[in-house]
């Protein structure tokens, strides 16, 4: 349980936020300038704020109205950087030692072994950082943190300075970290998609504010202004779960109550939950019968809201049968020449090719 | 070429000199260099200037001020003698006193611009890991300072060894006692027929600080080499 409070005004910048996160793994979710890495600093003792209270599970870190400040090396909170920081002059080795020496004898330490299979990094132990590619460090950079034994981890957009293959094995191995290990973590990112997939609630920051706070579905919807000026990162989460695989043409349906669909390639055994990531470039909305399309997804759903200004594009908020909801970018043109409004039966199209699974038996 | 016992005598104190002026002064020149790469305080350009103030000033002068504060009856010298026995006046101490202040500045350079060239996350990274600010400094910082931390030794080193104007003004020119190889050679010089003494034992500050050089060469590539593997 994360409670933070802070007001720090600068010249020009003001953070002014409230909020407290008690889930295994939490986001600060906002565009740079936001305000997410001055709390990850405040959260971590590298910065004070002008006047604020931060505590972990009920524990004091900071209280500027009782004069409380715990140094960072005190806190127990372990940073992951988004560019590792491994120490050069030592090994991997005894990189990733470095935190358990310093951590308190009676505190609850995670077996060294497990971490290094985790996190496979144990063909690379007697290495030297500067020979480890981006991904290597990465990893070595998560186990260092992870055997520090902290009481939160930290992580500051620890994808960003990967390549897409690399980031999505990195993120893979943070939620098996997140399924294996019970240390919270606290994610810090721009990337809607990183958001969506690892958290299960999320600040939404915009400015030094709070935008939004919630599941990240619902959360980065309502942070319309935030999105706007990321329509390609703006991104849905659908619950579903896996239907039959057709071994001809290599496709596994998805089953959600607003209608069902179809995934690229073999995904998992029927009946598996699987949480599905839509952006909202990748949905068409259409009100009437549809006939020779490629699709092969289908949602229906009723619009809930729609948000445009002047500009070309606008973005419709659809709920969809269950409950879910969806974000769909579209112009506006097409939304006076279909004439929608909220209450408005749709049905959302979405192309098999541009969606994203991932399995969710761990929530 | 054959060595009197008053050139042999030179020499090893010299090395003696030089040997203990720089161990000594190896911690405040570390501390004094973290202090100008690390940290902002009122002041600190002046600061700044007074340790640079040896190596601008004519060492007679920076001799001069040793004397008033270091002599017998100094304003440091005097109490020192008194409260604690230590004597630095016309001693092999104040010679090496003398050596320090004079190789202060020349070790303090490298050792600041070593630690400017940590990179300052690490020690927030080492932080957040629950290391201790002395301890931060001692496994993260200055293994990664080490190369310049020797190159800064080794440079003090050598200008404590060949130090020689505040020397003979501060503690004199005492065989045996502060007669180092510079006064001996000064010495040889003012003899009439010393010209070959003074060449040899010129020849031999040249070696040890040729020497000297190479050692701290190697060691900054050794350092650079274990931290590219």
């Amino acid at each position: 349980m994360i409670e933070f409070q802070a007001f720090d005004q600068r010249r020009d910048f003001t953070l002014d936020v409230d909020f407290a996160l008690n889930a295994g793994v939490s986001a600060l979710f906002g565009p740079s300038g936001s305000g997410k890495s001055t709390i990850l600093n405040l959260i971590a003792g590298l910065e004070r704020p002008q006047r604020g209270r931060i505590a972990l599970d009920g524990n004091v870190l900071l209280d500027t109205a009782r004069g409380v400040f715990v140094p960072a090396h005190k806190r127990r909170i372990a940073v992951v950087f988004q560019d590792a920081l491994l120490f050069p002059h030592l090994n991997v080795r005894r990189n990733i030692a470095f935190g358990r020496f310093f951590a308190p004898k009676d505190a609850p330490a995670i077996p060294q072994e497990l971490v290094v299979a985790a996190l496979g990094v144990g063909h690379m132990l007697d290495r030297r950082p500067a020979t480890l590619s981006g991904g290597e460090r990465q990893r070595v950079g998560l186990a260092r943190a992870l055997l520090a034994s902290p009481r939160l981890l930290l992580m500051d957009e620890p994808l960003a300075a990967l390549d897409d293959e690399r980031k999505i094995e990195i993120m893979a191995l943070i939620e098996r970290l997140r399924a294996e290990f019970s240390t919270p973590i606290l994610y810090v990112s721009h990337a809607v998609e990183e958001v969506v997939r690892l958290a299960q609630d999320v600040v939404v920051l915009d400015k030094g504010q709070v935008a939004a706070q919630g599941a990240p579905a619902t959360a980065l919807m309502r942070a319309r202004g935030v999105m706007a000026r990321e329509r390609f990162h703006l991104a849905s989460a659908l619950d579903c779960a896996l239907g039959a695989y057709d071994p001809a043409y290599d496709l596994t349906q998805f089953i959600h109550p607003s209608g069902q669909g179809a995934l690229v390639g073999r995904v998992g055994p029927s009946g598996k939950p699987v949480r599905i990531l839509v952006r909202a470039t990748d949905i068409a909305l259409a009100t009437g019968p549809q006939t020779g399309l490629s699709i092969r997804t289908r949602l229906a759903g009723a619009v809930e809201s729609i948000h445009a200004d002047a500009g070309a594009l606008a973005f419709v908020h659809v709920v969809l049968a269950g409950g879910d909801r969806l974000v769909a970018s579209v112009t506006r043109s097409a939304i006076a020449e279909l004439d929608l409004a909220p209450g408005k039966q749709v049905d959302c199209l979405i192309k098999s090719v541009a969606l994203d699974e991932r399995p969710v038996n761990e929530f | 070429m054959a060595l009197s016992g008053e050139e042999w005598m030179a020499i090893a104190l010299s090395l003696k000199i030089a040997l203990v002026a720089t161990a000594c002064s190896l911690p405040f020149a570390v501390a004094v260099a973290w202090l100008l790469a690390r940290r902002d305080f009122p002041g600190k350009t002046i600061f700044d200037a007074i340790i640079h103030l040896p190596l601008v000033l004519p060492p007679v002068v920076t001799g001069f001020a040793l004397l008033v504060a270091f002599g017998r009856h100094g304003f440091i010298g005097a109490p020192l003698e008194r409260l604690f026995g230590i004597s630095f006046a016309f001693r092999w101490t104040g010679a090496a006193l003398a050596a320090a202040v004079m190789g202060f500045p020349l070790m303090v350079r490298p050792i600041r611009q070593a630690f400017e060239a940590v990179d300052p996350r690490l020690e927030r990274a080492a932080g957040s890991l629950g290391a201790p600010p002395l301890w931060r400094f001692a496994v993260v910082t200055l293994p990664l300072a080490a190369p310049g931390v020797a190159v800064g030794v080794i440079l003090g080193f050598a200008k404590a060894l060949g130090e020689f104007g505040a020397t003979i003004t501060f503690v004199s020119n005492i065989p045996g006692e502060t007669r180092t190889i510079a006064s001996e050679i000064w010495t040889q010089l003012q003899s009439p027929g010393g010209e070959a003494a003074a060449l040899r034992l010129s020849l031999i500050a040249a070696g040890i600080a040729v020497c000297a050089l190479a050692a701290s060469e190697m060691l900054a590539r050794r350092a650079a080499r274990r931290s590219a593997q």
